[in-house]
């Protein structure tokens, strides 16, 4: 798969967020997306796997099955929980290749989420993607 | 909540923001400033720009006349001594950054230093990592539950080891005033140097540092309305002669040769390098604007700005008040809210709140908190203000509950 082919699940947040025409339901759709996340274990919401430059507490686990990246993230905030399920979405399953290539921001645009991605804001994406592409880069 | 502000056609800042349908309750973190110190700034720049201290050319002159002017008008604003007293630093940081290294050949080991568990990192870092270098013993005066400082403990706690006690006006978090006057008397009792953070307390209100009794009194401009970049010291005589040169280079030198250097006694040995000239000036147009506005009326009017907001806030079972803010800003969580949702949702909807730990990490977490919403006022804000944040803060837990 290349990063411009988008997976099932992703072209399904595209379509819902780009029908959104209001910020209560931008809201919503993240709630809603943020509730598909699959939870972390107990041994998974360790200090290894905290995300720091947040306010709020962020966990990614990261694992390589072959040549593609699957990622697990969680948040104890709810619209940041959002935010990280149609990031994974995006992400999941791509090669290191494809992952150092994608344009994330460009992505978080298309949804209309870009001001979360502003670096006033501490909560967490960025430093989520900051250590997402750490991990493609030095796997690449 | 028909609460107008007599003073919000003032500031241009405010009024562009509003037209950009953003209300601005973050006047703790920086101040609006009005139209005449924009002004005096572009002033500056559009009649030439000049060094001060330095030449004696006519834009030099002219320039450092307006620099000493403002130290003159801080001087008068808080009744120092003399204008001598006052010293400009780039910022709060710095000023509390100036005591702890000016003041560190006065400490020996095991000497204390006594703070708050009210302070902002400012006034709790640059002593901490002196307590650090110097094996000094720091200090923390508790809270009581209503956000004071415990005076009973106070009195346990600042004692004959004491050298220093350093301790906020009024917290950046609580927004209530802490018993200064007892607190002084303790530390002068015990022959410590006392310094206070007016950061927020300044804001509010006239205050005399010769009434208070404090060696010294810093604050930072950017919150009482004028530019970023320029804190002010203002030091008792007699304290400022304790203070050791700190930082070197510029007009702080008296004298030098390849070997050696004498330096200038404050204020001017404690303004190494080019100072913030522009923002000076404008610190000082901003004491002309406040000077020229009746404090009564300034008074009450943020008196009954406070009253409707924690009113408002009051009216929330879910929402929990941290301390008894009396003045300026409120503070709070929400039961079964994160903090980070709440800000996301009142952002969407163009409400400038702060969010976070508020640069009091350890005052947090010794509220059982991580973080809190912050609503905090300027002379500037109305009711429609107030009005704007709850339906905005309906809005957003509706939406999370």
């Amino acid at each position: 798969m290349s990063p411009q082919d988008l997976s099932a699940p992703a072209t399904e947040a595209l379509s819902a967020f780009q029908a959104a025409g209001s910020w209560e339901q931008r809201a919503r759709l993240l709630m809603q997306w943020g509730a598909r996340l699959e939870p972390l274990s107990d041994a998974q919401l360790c200090e290894e796997n905290r995300v720091h430059g947040c306010e709020s507490q962020v966990w990614l686990v990261a694992q390589q099955h072959g040549d593609s990246w699957q990622f697990n993230a969680s948040s104890d905030a709810r619209l940041l929980r959002g935010l990280l399920s149609v990031l994974l979405v995006r992400v999941n399953g791509l090669s290191a290749g494809e992952l150092a290539q994608l344009d994330l921001i460009d992505w978080f645009n298309q949804l209309g989420l870009s001001r979360q991605l502003s670096p006033s804001r501490s909560n967490g994406l960025n430093a989520v993607l900051q250590r997402m592409q750490q991990l493609a880069v030095s796997s690449a | 909540m028909s609460l107008h502000s007599p003073w919000r056609a003032d500031f241009p800042g405010i009024l562009a923001l509003e037209t950009e349908h953003q209300t601005y309750l973050d006047s703790a973190a920086t101040a609006q400033k009005p139209q005449s110190v924009i002004d005096a700034i572009t002033g500056y720049y559009l009649h030439g720009a000049a060094n001060v201290h330095r030449a004696q050319h006519v834009p030099g002159e002219r320039t450092t006349r307006a620099f000493e002017g403002t130290r003159e008008k801080v001087s008068q604003w808080l009744n120092a001594q003399d204008p001598a007293q006052i010293i400009f630093t780039h910022g709060a940081t710095e000023a509390f950054n100036l005591l702890a290294y000016g003041l560190a050949d006065v400490f020996q080991a095991g000497d204390e230093i006594v703070i708050s568990a009210a302070e902002h990192h400012a006034n709790l870092l640059p002593w901490q990592q002196l307590a650090l270098r110097k094996q000094l013993t720091l200090r923390v005066l508790p809270l009581a539950d209503d956000g004071q400082i415990d005076l009973q403990q106070a009195a346990e706690i600042i004692g004959p080891r004491t050298r220093l006690l350093a301790v906020t006006q009024l917290s950046n978090v609580l927004g209530g005033w802490q018993p200064l006057a007892r607190l002084l008397e303790l530390g002068k009792t015990h022959g410590a140097i006392t310094v206070v953070d007016g950061a927020q307390g300044v804001v509010h209100g006239r205050h005399d540092v010769q009434q208070l009794g404090c060696d010294f009194y810093v604050f930072s401009s950017h919150k009482l309305y004028g530019p970023d970049g320029v804190g002010v010291i203002s030091g008792e005589a007699q304290a400022l002669q304790q203070l050791r040169h700190w930082q070197f280079g510029g007009e702080m030198v008296r004298s030098a040769t390849f070997e050696s250097a004498e330096f200038n006694p404050a204020p001017l040995g404690f303004e190494a390098g080019t100072p913030p000239i522009s923002s000076v000036i404008g610190l000082g147009a901003a004491l002309d604007y406040l000077s020229g506005q009746n404090p009564t009326a300034i008074a009450a009017h943020e008196a009954a700005l406070h009253k409707a907001l924690l009113a408002g806030l009051i009216q929330y079972p879910q929402v929990k008040i941290l301390g008894q803010p009396e003045v300026a800003l409120v503070s709070f969580v929400v039961d079964g809210v994160h903090n980070a949702d709440l800000a996301h949702l009142l952002t969407e909807q163009g409400i400038a709140v702060r969010v976070g730990h508020h640069c009091a990490m350890p005052l947090l977490k010794s509220l059982g908190q991580t973080g809190a919403i912050r609503v905090s006022l300027g002379l500037y804000n109305n009711g429609n203000d107030l009005l704007r944040f709850f339906n905005a803060f309906d809005q957003a837990l509706e939406l999370l509950q």
